[in-house]
């Protein structure tokens, strides 16, 4: 449908760039202020820099010991996500592939817990976490995010196997191929489309995410970003010049990440959600 | 016991080897972090726990009796969190349809313009609170004594109705752009020959949107409010990081006041109580919803 470019819509492009300016604002009084110096924001925070000052980067960066905190959310979301969309995957396609009141009662079961809230399995889990001796630690709070992150993973892929046909892989049966060599050589490559929502939408969720580590990451060591960028501006509140600079360094990796991969994490999500 | 019974009993033993070889990994560790800790938190609303102590006294009905009797500040918390939802799933809908609708026109710059409303969901919730919470204490004022405009110059942040509307707008601004992705995917499903065809028929826009798009999409609408009734229910992040529940407590979410009778409190019996309330109505107000606009949906 190509209709020609009238005046019409040329009047709705301005607003839309308009709406689209403004929702980039706060962006804006971000990163100005960031660089400036802390008298130059309490005089004018709309104004932009007299000079670009990079020390608040470099102070906040030693304080929060930034490369520990980005190192430690890199680990934390790689090895959660990697789990997460194997045993997820794995799970799906054999529930799909063996129908019965077993597969269906589980897979009930999966979805339903998508309704508890974090807040009402929080504080047993820290108790549980204690018992098992896995609280403070990098691979513990892997572990429960594979445990928080398998409800919605498992219903996505099991939504995208039940469109696959199953012929290919009864063939390759046929051959000879073991189960796990028809899942790994032929089901996985097939769900790609779907695994790139699932790896997106884990990523972001876990890479944001503050409560669980604030819960289970006591160590300054093993802090994440989020809870490094929390700490310091508890610590320096009102410390603006500071206290932007952290937080402009807090989102970056984020929406680098984003900017690489936008077509895929918007058509994705779409994906995800329509199902 | 004959050959091929036997024979038959090796296959099931060794395809319930195979079930549970695939399954298994995602069952042990969803049971081991949500059904065991959920099964442990009824108990534990049962009892008066105090998260340290190795003795857990059984107290019956106590907390939950509590909870109705003799806590204003869970119920005010629980005000603030209903009356948000309300605004919030409102507006951030309205929002994220409106987007949709303007970028489905044939606008050149609908891609980077999809790009940018959507920025802000990539952001965790604690920082966007920070963000604003800066942009509402130095960025407001700064705009109202550039234009002069009395809606910049009141005191975000230090008042209970601005401060409720301080977090609407930031729930709204992070996720109206997610809002937008779903109603565009769905917008794109629909037919545009039976556009054309109303349009030949000399339907006006706002009909055609009213009696032909929307009732197409009424499933993108089901996804959209599920999905934005229960982050406003659960916030916490933006709410935290943003007014830390004030002033005076009037921005208390469910959840932080959760999170604050167990953590800081030290109340784990009667935290878990709590929790285990906002459980039942999250799920009852979620599944409530979903049920009705499913409904509206086989009619349209």
């Amino acid at each position: 449908m190509k209709k020609n470019y009238g005046k019409r819509i040329f009047l709705l492009e301005i607003f839309a760039i308009i709406l689209g300016l403004i929702f980039l604002v706060p962006f804006y009084f971000v990163i100005v202020n960031s660089v400036k110096g802390f008298s130059e924001i309490l005089i004018d925070a709309a104004a932009l820099p007299k000079e670009i000052l990079f020390s608040n980067y470099a102070k906040v960066w030693e304080i929060i010991s930034f490369q520990d905190a980005f190192l430690n959310s890199l680990i934390i979301t790689v090895f959660s996500v990697t789990g997460i969309v194997l045993i997820s995957s794995m799970a799906a396609w054999k529930m799909v592939r063996t129908p019965g009141k077993l597969s269906k009662f589980l897979f009930i079961l999966f979805v339903s817990a998508m309704v508890i809230p974090f807040q009402t399995v929080m504080i047993p889990l820290m108790k549980l976490g204690g018992m098992l001796g896995i609280m403070n630690s990098i691979p513990g709070i892997v572990i429960m995010y594979f445990g928080f992150g398998v409800s919605l993973s498992l219903f996505l892929y099991h939504g995208f196997v039940k469109t696959i046909p199953q012929e290919i892989e009864e063939s390759a049966r046929i051959d000879g191929c073991s189960q796990f060599g028809v899942f790994w050589r032929i089901v996985f490559p097939l769900l790609k489309p779907i695994t790139v929502t699932v790896i997106i939408l884990n990523t972001l969720w876990i890479w944001n995410d503050y409560l669980l580590p604030l819960l289970v990451l006591q160590d300054a060591e093993l802090r994440t970003i989020p809870l490094a960028t929390s700490s310091f501006f508890a610590q320096y509140t009102k410390q603006w010049d500071m206290g932007l600079a952290a937080l402009v360094m807090g989102i970056a990796p984020v929406i680098v990440f984003f900017l690489f991969l936008q077509k895929h994490i918007i058509k994705g999500i779409a994906a995800g959600s329509i199902k | 016991m004959n050959p091929e019974l036997q024979a038959k009993r090796k296959v099931n033993f060794k395809k319930g080897l195979g079930y549970a070889a695939f399954v298994g990994p995602a069952l042990l560790f969803f049971i081991l972090v949500q059904i065991i800790p959920f099964l442990m938190g009824i108990y534990y609303s049962f009892t008066s726990w105090n998260g340290v102590s190795s003795a857990v006294e059984w107290v019956g009905l106590d907390n939950y009796i509590r909870i109705f009797t003799d806590d204003p500040k869970f119920f005010n918390s629980f005000m603030f969190t209903v009356k948000f939802m309300i605004a919030a799933v409102l507006i951030s809908n309205i929002l994220g349809f409106g987007f949709a609708l303007l970028l489905n026109a044939a606008l050149k710059t609908k891609n980077i313009l999809r790009t940018v409303f959507f920025i802000p969901n990539v952001i965790g919730g604690l920082l966007l609170g920070f963000i604003w919470q800066f942009i509402f204490v130095k960025g407001f004022a700064s705009i109202g004594n550039l234009t002069n405009l009395d809606f910049f110059k009141l005191p975000w942040l230090g008042d209970e109705t601005t401060a409720f509307w301080g977090i609407v707008i930031v729930f709204a601004w992070q996720t109206s752009g997610y809002m937008m992705v779903i109603y565009i995917a769905a917008l794109q499903g629909v037919d545009t020959s039976l556009l054309e065809a109303a349009k030949m028929d000399g339907a006006s826009n706002l009909s055609i949107l009213k009696n032909i798009i929307i009732p197409l999409i009424l499933p993108a609408f089901t996804i959209c409010f599920f999905l934005t009734i229960s982050m406003a229910f659960k916030i916490f992040d933006i709410n935290l990081s943003l007014t830390g529940g004030g002033p005076f407590n009037s921005t208390e979410s469910v959840a932080i006041n959760i999170y604050q009778e167990a953590f800081q409190n030290n109340r784990y019996g009667l935290g878990t109580a709590k929790s285990i309330l906002f459980f039942v109505v999250v799920a009852l107000f979620t599944t409530f919803q979903v049920m009705f606009t499913k409904k509206r949906e086989v009619e349209a």
